[in-house]
């Protein structure tokens, strides 16, 4: 199995996450989106460490995890915090900071 | 074998990544998240990620994502306006990603990466697994490591203040609704 196989399959993964960024307009969907594009890199991070034979790759992989988890609970936070406040949950609506 | 495996992974991936982005009840998107990260936990495992199969299996698809089903929930079903802030977004927004993909491919197969047509060297027996993942953690990357937690508990003391309830103010509880 090449190398090649993985490493298309995350360009195609991130480009999926890229679209859906680009197409949903639900906050929550779109942080969704951000995970999928993590993963793809993850992905590409994880091929790179076994085609060079080399561990240093998963220790990266392993801290975008974490990455990925705190911008998923700040993320959500903001969500929860926009809901009770009554903001409508739509991108195009939230443009000031100061709500 | 391999290829078999290698192409079941791929097809979980990308139809779970495809649903995400096409289900229009969030709720469904998290449950094809699901989908997709076990998939990719299958990958990780082909690619002798062992110890990041299972911190995907057990951090992403079980910790993270019961997050986010408790938040999709919460805020129920959000209907998005079908009207469009720019014309035309439906079909512009997919020909961005293909020509993304399209973009990344040629970068990718193009590279010229001597090793990017093989299968990589032959590893020993314990690469990628919670030993030597742990042993690499713990002495070479350590400031790393140790960032990476202090990082977790500034995300979650910034959580804590941004959804926590507001004792103070006259916030209009969710017995109103």
């Amino acid at each position: 199995m090449d190398i090649t196989w993985f490493l298309v399959l995350s360009a195609l993964l991130f480009a999926i996450g890229v679209s859906g960024v680009l197409l949903r307009r639900s906050p929550l969907v779109i942080l969704l989106c951000l995970e999928l594009m993590l993963n793809a890199g993850n992905l590409a991070l994880l091929s790179f460490s076994r085609s060079l034979g080399n561990q240093d790759g998963q220790i990266f992989a392993l801290i975008v995890m974490v990455i990925a988890a705190c911008e998923v609970v700040v993320g959500l936070g903001i969500i929860v915090a926009a809901y009770r406040r009554r903001i409508p949950l739509n991108v195009d609506d939230l443009r000031s900071l100061r709500g | 074998m391999k290829e078999a495996a290698f192409f079941l992974g791929a097809i979980g991936c990308l139809g779970g990544a495809i649903a995400v982005i096409a289900l229009r009840n969030p709720f469904y998107s998290v449950l094809a998240l699901i989908v997709h990260l076990i998939s990719l936990a299958g990958l990780f495992l082909l690619l002798q990620g062992e110890f990041l199969a299972a911190a995907q299996i057990v951090v992403y698809a079980g910790a993270v994502m019961v997050l986010y089903v408790f938040v999709a929930a919460y805020v129920g079903n959000v209907d998005e306006p079908l009207w469009e802030p720019i014309p035309g977004q439906r079909f512009i927004a997919p020909l961005l990603g293909i020509a993304l993909f399209v973009e990344l491919a040629i970068a990718i197969t193009g590279s010229g990466l001597q090793a990017i047509d093989t299968e990589g060297p032959t590893v020993e027996l314990g690469f990628g697994s919670p030993s030597a993942i742990g042993k690499l953690l713990l002495e070479r990357f350590l400031i790393a490591f140790e960032a990476a937690s202090l990082l977790l508990l500034i995300a979650a003391v910034g959580a804590v203040v941004l959804a926590g309830r507001h004792r103070t103010q006259a916030v209009p509880d969710q017995e109103a609704i």
